[in-house]
């Protein structure tokens, strides 16, 4: 249903979900961004309209409301453990269209890719999206390269005008909550991008791929920093660690916590092995794994093309540039 | 030619080694101006200098070879960039009321500068605000972080950014990266254990490293600004040193009082038999627990700030 509601009585509904549910949206967070007297926009749980970024692309994306960047598995004592009482309420995301594809990655991974994951599951029975739409293309975004600008996967679509709300409730459960006028309407979404990616075939890519001169330029670019993994929406790496409390050794926890392929230590092994030390190497790695070896496993490609990883290279390393630069390799080689 | 040569020193002019020419010394404080302001030193300095602009290096300019006897027409020209520039003056298109108190120098700051703590321009302008015109030799600086471009340990006030790093262990990967950067760039105030960050906090300069390199946000910068306030640097002849810390973790408004409280006491113990002194030396007379007395009179620090128990001074001794 399409309804049309003012902002305060969006406002008041949303108090009432918050009985049930805990509700996360992009937030300009004042004075916590990387400079000093900048944003960040990143994800929080919000009570109110306003309080939400409406008009920039978070920098972060909303991957982190769903899979936490440090999560405790288990807590261990001698010869016991015990799991972490997980969260009572149920969760409602803003989130635009390319994160709603994001998140079909994530499941992808964590659900679909041989033993379901407990924690994501959990976590994931409960979420609900809200879409937000998008009136225009960011810098750096290409979503319509990777068709992942328009989406009808949503409980509920949200489109501000003025002092008014327009909302497409396609969740039942929600039409308990939003009370207004019905108004026909479409959701937001862009047509176009300045960027745009051309993705090679999985035949253009040639075997010895790994050997193009292409990475050779981001083994000094590139500073291993791992900011295009963290902000990525569908970067899923995690690594374990077990902790050993300080005053009490025989007791501890083990969590998993986010990991990045580009970062030192990722492809560390006992014995002090470890592959991809040149950083044009964890580059391929990366750029491959969102544009080809998913895609040959799964049949669609990883990158939903939110651009976040280009919006925070520090080097102005563009993994769009580096994608078109693959394809035009794979065209020269035919 | 009978000319007061104390009136025009005053006025910002200076005697110069070419009798009956002057020099004009123009005022940036926080070393930023409208480019539209150029126009008008560009026309003095052709219709009655020299044809040259001098870069001084208190980020203020020299409009060189002005006759001596054109200074009020000068003065008149010059006023839209006095008053452009926010310069407390006592007379309209009487040129600058005091030279005493230095130009306000600061270096580019956080409107481009990604290491800057703060908008040092415009803190320059506050104290500018503060304390001019007075004739009392004192130079300030502003730097917006401890890189310290703009050298403020060779000024009475120096002044540095500094943040407070905040950390959400929740966000933190264990990357390392701050720790590398803290170990390799600054004074190696973080440590990881047990996969997270501890920051020893007498270590910690805020230099903000941390939060520059966090990939995650995990380090953050607090709301409120905070500032090394190091004292008593100098140059010159007699005994020239660095500014040694006062206070750390020092807020805006008090380094505002604290600069004022000090005009208090050079006019209290300056060596009136003298040209000029300069307030380094005032401080090496009476000591420092005697200016510490008069700096800190009414400032209400929080409990964030340290202060200096007291403070031996370095440099060069003849
Ligand atoms: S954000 Fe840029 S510099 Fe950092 S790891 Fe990624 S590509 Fe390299
Ligand atoms: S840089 Fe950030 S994520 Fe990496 S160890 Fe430091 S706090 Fe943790």
């Amino acid at each position: 249903m399409k309804i049309e509601i003012s902002k305060e009585d969006f406002n008041k509904s949303l108090h009432r979900l918050g009985d049930e549910y805990r509700i996360y949206a992009p937030v300009a967070m004042a004075y916590k961004g990387t400079f000093s007297d900048t944003d960040s926009i990143r994800y929080k749980e919000i009570n109110t309209l306003d309080e939400i970024e409406f008009n920039l692309k978070s920098h972060f994306s909303p991957k982190e409301v769903i899979l936490p960047i440090t999560q405790v598995l288990f807590y261990f004592t001698e010869d016991q453990y015990k799991e972490p009482e997980t969260e009572k309420k149920k969760l409602l995301v803003f989130l635009r269209a390319c994160d709603i594809h994001a998140v079909k990655r994530m499941d992808q991974i964590y659900l679909e890719n041989g033993q379901r994951d407990p924690y994501y599951q959990e976590v994931r029975d409960t979420v609900k999206f809200v879409l937000i739409g998008c009136e225009k293309s960011y810098r750096n975004c290409f979503c319509v390269s990777m068709g992942t600008n328009k989406t009808e996967d949503y409980s509920l679509g949200i489109k501000p005008v003025g002092d008014q709300v327009l909302l497409d409730i396609k969740d039942e459960e929600l039409n308990a909550y939003f009370f207004g006028e019905e108004k026909d309407f479409e959701m937001n979404y862009v047509t176009s991008n300045d960027i745009k990616v051309l993705i090679p075939e999985p035949h253009q890519i040639a075997k010895d791929i790994a050997e193009a001169p292409l990475w050779r330029e981001y083994d000094e670019r590139c500073v291993a920093c791992g900011k295009c993994n963290f902000v990525c929406s569908t970067c899923t790496c995690f690594r374990m660690q077990d902790i050993f409390y300080k005053d009490n050794e025989n007791n501890g926890e083990r969590r998993r916590v986010w990991a990045s392929c580009q970062v030192d230590g990722y492809t560390d092994m006992a014995g002090g092995h470890s592959f991809r030390k040149r950083h044009g190497d964890r580059m391929r790695y990366k750029v491959l794994h969102k544009v080809y070896d998913y895609n040959k496993r799964f049949g669609y490609h990883m990158c939903v093309g939110c651009g976040r990883c280009d919006d925070a290279c520090p080097q102005y390393i563009s993994f769009s540039t580096c994608v078109n630069k693959l394809h035009d390799l794979g065209k020269e080689e035919r | 030619m009978d000319i007061n040569t104390k009136k025009v020193t005053k006025n910002a002019y200076r005697i110069t080694k070419q009798r009956y020419k002057t020099a004009l010394r123009v005022r940036v404080p926080g070393g930023r101006l409208k480019a539209e302001y150029l126009e008008i030193l560009q026309k003095i300095a052709d219709e009655y200098g020299d044809g040259d602009l001098h870069l001084t290096t208190r980020q203020g300019f020299e409009i060189t070879g002005i006759d001596m006897d054109k200074i009020d027409e000068v003065n008149a020209i010059i006023q839209p960039v006095i008053e452009g520039l926010e310069i407390n003056q006592i007379n309209p298109n009487t040129g600058y009321t005091a030279a005493g108190t230095r130009n306000i120098c600061a270096c580019i700051g956080n409107r481009v500068c990604p290491k800057a703590q703060y908008e040092t321009s415009g803190f320059a302008k506050r104290i500018e605000q503060a304390i001019f015109p007075n004739d009392f030799h004192v130079k300030v600086a502003l730097t917006g972080c401890p890189n310290d471009c703009i050298k403020v340990r060779m000024h009475d006030f120096g002044i540095i950014g500094m943040t407070l790093p905040q950390y959400d262990k929740q966000r933190c990967v264990s990357c390392g990266r701050c720790v590398e950067k803290c170990t390799k760039l600054s004074t190696g105030a973080l440590t990881m254990e047990n996969y997270k960050v501890t920051r020893e906090h007498d270590k910690c300069i805020g230099c903000g490293e941390c939060v520059l390199n966090c990939p995650t946000n995990a380090w953050t910068r607090n709301e409120e600004k905070f500032y090394r306030l190091a004292i008593m640097g100098r140059t010159g002849k007699k005994n020239p040193r660095l500014a040694e810390d006062f206070i750390l973790w020092i807020d805006e408004d008090s380094i505002i009082k604290i600069i004022k409280n000090t005009y208090d006491y050079i006019g209290e113990y300056i060596d009136r038999s003298l040209p000029k002194e300069h307030i380094g030396y005032i401080v090496d007379r009476t000591g420092f627990i005697e200016y510490k007395k008069w700096a800190l009179k009414d400032v209400e620090l929080s409990p964030m700030a340290k202060v200096a128990s007291n403070i031996y001074w370095g440099g060069i001794r003849y």
